[in-house]
């Protein structure tokens, strides 16, 4: 299945995203198991809520971060995440 | 681990702090006490003897502890922690400091009512073992009594919503159905079955020889794995690892001695494993008695095998020594005696040969019918302890 911006993904049920002050990071919790996630990747996630499209996660991205064309990399990422099984699609 | 330099202007001076991270992982064994005689068990020999566990306000404080120094992991274990009345208090204070709950159990006496209560208190994930303590081995492999259990609790996990994680103890008294293990997994829905070859400690140690399975074996049930793996990778992953004596290197045990994991056995003594407790001359403190961020950091018991200040040769100039950190001390105290030598799998440690002997009794059949299988029970625990305590035993035949 090709990825899609009109896909609606969120963080897979039985994984959590957390930050956490000692690790001064955010971090997807799972089965004994945990993994820190860099800034991009965590800002990323976060607004994956399973409501907004991938469309609007990344205008919403554009926007808080006052950049353009981060189509290519939000969708590599969600590309990642769906192989690791961290997100699951609606 | 980062390495701070601090100066400190008044004096002049150089401080260097060569600070562990967090014990991110914290493994709570409950209790001791368990419905069933594996003899694979890795609680120590002399259980039985540990009558008095820890409360619940002590269990409380331990976590709320842990969790402001950083642990984010809690596996609650045992034992069958389900035998503690209060698991569902712990899991939900767990639950609220923000760490992600695992309960470790073999799923006797979960009934939907109390997998509910578990659900309400929050509780993430629960791993489920296959209770085949090859007393029920037939029973086991037909499918039958173990299997209604099984498909009863694998029902509630699914209908919790919490991720199916089933995990095997192979050893060679199983090891060659592996692929009926493997079936089982996929028709009970697990996203994930561990294959957990034994670790011979505890009372696996004293069953070795009829339960570590030969080359041929490994091999056979490897090839099935990757066929498994193959066939079904969009259905179930299957994590396998080799037992260490079939390996060249030792393992990176526990991911270094107090590095990430901390361990709180049923009576409040806190461990960097859970078999830790058999080394000699070294003593571990008790939660009862000290912080965790204590324990942590400034105990002897944590900072002894910590890093690689404490290697000897060959591992003090050994190239290789990040890799694996020298092994596991438990494993190269109860083989040779040394808790500071190497980890005798691997094949630069002067006693290799205790591995290679008991790689060779597996290759002519082991001995189960020489000497039968110790189950864990509390009477062999009593026994076995007996005039001396449980580690003594564990001592290099």
């Amino acid at each position: 299945m090709t990825i899609e911006t009109t896909n609606i993904v969120k963080v897979a049920s039985g994984l959590r995203l957390q930050f956490e002050e000692a690790q001064d990071s955010w971090v997807l919790l799972y089965p004994e198991g945990m993994v820190k996630l860099n800034q991009s990747a965590a800002e990323i996630l976060q607004r994956c809520d399973g409501k907004r499209d991938l469309a609007d996660v990344i205008a919403l991205l554009e926007k808080d971060f006052e950049q353009t064309g981060l189509q290519e990399d939000v969708m590599s990422f969600i590309e990642i995440a769906r192989e690791q099984k961290w997100i699951k699609f609606l | 681990m980062d390495k701070i330099s601090l100066m400190d202007n008044a004096s002049n001076s150089v401080i260097d702090t060569d600070k562990p991270g967090p014990p991110l992982w914290l493994l709570a064994e409950l209790t001791y006490r368990c419905p069933l005689h594996c003899a694979f068990c890795f609680n120590p020999i002399g259980f039985d003897s540990v009558k008095k566990e820890l409360d619940t306000a002590d269990w409380i404080r331990t976590l709320r502890q842990a969790r402001e120094l950083g642990s984010v992991q809690v596996g609650f274990s045992g034992g069958e922690p389900m035998l503690r009345p209060d698991l569902e208090e712990i899991v939900a204070e767990a639950r609220t400091l923000g760490f992600y709950t695992n309960l470790l159990t073999s799923g006797v006496g979960l009934k939907p009512k109390r997998a509910k209560a578990l659900k309400e208190a929050g509780l993430d994930h629960v791993q489920l073992s296959f209770q085949d303590s090859t007393k029920e081995l037939n029973d086991f492999l037909s499918n039958t009594k173990t299997f209604e259990l099984k498909r009863e609790v694998a029902a509630m996990i699914k209908d919790n919503d919490w991720p199916m994680v089933l995990n095997c103890v192979i050893h060679r008294l199983n090891i060659d159905y592996i692929d009926k293990i493997i079936d089982l997994a996929l028709e009970l829905g697990a996203e994930t079955i561990e294959l957990a070859n034994t670790q011979f400690y505890s009372w696996a140690k004293l069953n070795r020889d009829s339960l570590l399975p030969s080359l041929e074996q490994i091999k056979k049930a490897e090839e099935v794995t990757e066929r498994y793996r193959d066939k079904y990778s969009d259905r179930i992953r299957i994590i396998s690892v080799i037992p260490d004596y079939y390996e060249k290197r030792p393992k990176k045990c526990m991911n270094g001695w107090g590095n990430v994991f901390l361990t709180v056995t049923p009576d409040g003594i806190a461990v960097p494993c859970h078999t830790a407790k058999m080394l000699p001359g070294l003593e571990f403190p008790n939660v009862k008695d000290h912080s965790i961020s204590e324990i942590w950091y400034k105990s002897e018991g944590f900072n002894r095998y910590r890093g690689k200040g404490w290697m000897k040769e060959p591992c003090r100039s050994c190239p290789e020594q990040d890799d694996d950190l020298g092994g596991c001390r438990c494993q190269a105290y109860m083989l040779t005696g040394d808790p500071a030598g190497a980890d005798p799998v691997c094949d630069k440690s002067p006693h290799r040969s205790v591995i290679d002997d008991a790689v060779a009794i597996a290759q002519t059949g082991g001995t189960a019918e020489a000497h039968p299988l110790v189950f864990r029970d509390p009477k062999a625990s009593q026994r076995l302890s007996a005039g001396k305590d449980g580690a003594d035993i564990l001592l290099p035949r």
